[in-house]
């Protein structure tokens, strides 16, 4: 709190809306912009789980067609 | 692991430091501006904002260099992305500075100074560089023009910023020279600060992309080598390089 009382340049009259105005442009843009690639890291990410089903599942056929020539 | 991703952990400690310091330094340890009182804090993030987006402009331009002379489609892509970060950083500058010439001139935009005018000619010259790429299908010409672009708008923004500097019809303040300017120590180094943190800020998020799409097109060589051709669906047309 001492800090916040002494500190020289919180006044909070009329300016104080502009200053915070242009801070709050500046976090927004970055907010926006780390939203916008989470959203598609989530999809890079959905990309390789799929990737990583099909070659498990390619593999699991090819074990099946092993089995089956060891069998015959 | 993309090579993009190398190092982004540190650079990403390192700005959010680096921002954080410099928001204190505005806010408790800079004195306010005998003339414009409280608004005078506007400078330490708009002016940061316009220098980093303004030298990553020429940034791009360097890196499209890199790609008209080598044609490795890598270089394409950094100018590609510093031209993009740039764009975001010049619309952060725009959009601030705009609120601090409502605050200290009672307008929010002021047609008669050249230091606005020509940041926001700047601004809409490189608007046309996502459509330029967009408009042409095939990837290499894409690189290649959107290189040329790239170079001699890049050329463009020193040559802007000096005939500004040197025209004497302005409203706008001029308080960084290269004799050391009109701030006090204490300004200079909140100042200092505050561009180092915007720059850092640059720097990561430039990589961050960078390794987010390096990414992606390993995937898909990955889906295609292991999958074949049929299992990756053809990119559309992307103002993006791919």
């Amino acid at each position: 709190m001492t800090v916040f009382a002494v500190a020289p340049a919180l006044p909070l009259h009329t300016a104080g809306k502009y200053v915070a105005a242009a801070y709050i442009v500046f976090v927004v843009l970055i907010l926006v912009y780390v939203a916008i690639m989470a959203v598609r890291l989530r999809r890079t990410e959905r990309g390789l789980a799929q990737l990583r089903d099909e070659v498990a599942a390619r593999e699991a056929d090819r074990a099946d067609e092993r089995d089956l020539e060891e069998v015959a | 692991m993309s090579s993009y991703s190398r190092g982004l952990r540190g650079l990403t400690i390192a700005t959010v430091a680096t921002i954080a310091a410099a928001l204190a330094l505005v806010f408790f340890y800079a004195p306010l501006d005998a003339d414009q009182g409280f608004i005078q804090k506007i400078f330490y993030v708009h002016v940061p904002l316009a220098i980093v987006s303004l030298c990553g402009f020429v940034l791009g331009g360097l890196f499209a260099v890199g790609h008209l002379r080598t044609g490795d489609r890598r270089w394409d892509m950094r100018s590609y992305v510093a031209i993009h970060m740039s764009l975001i950083f010049t619309v952060g500058g725009l959009i601030t500075g705009s609120i601090w010439a409502k605050a200290s001139w009672g307008h929010w935009w002021e047609w008669s100074d050249p230091t606005l005018v020509s940041y926001l000619i700047v601004f809409l010259l490189y608007a046309t560089y996502q459509p330029l790429r967009f408009s042409i299908e095939d990837p290499e010409r894409q690189a290649r023009y959107a290189s040329v672009f790239a170079v001699v708008a890049g050329a463009f923004v020193p040559m802007n910023f000096i005939a500004v500097r040197l025209s004497q019809g302005f409203v706008h303040p001029r308080v960084l020279t290269l004799t050391g300017g009109r701030l006090p120590g204490s300004m200079q180094l909140t100042f200092g600060i505050s561009l180092l943190g915007i720059a850092l800020l640059f720097a990561t998020l430039w990589k961050y992309e960078l390794a987010a799409k390096s990414t992606r097109m390993q995937l898909r060589r990955l889906r295609r080598a292991v999958l074949g051709e049929d299992a990756v669906r053809p990119l559309g047309r992307s103002a993006a390089p791919s």
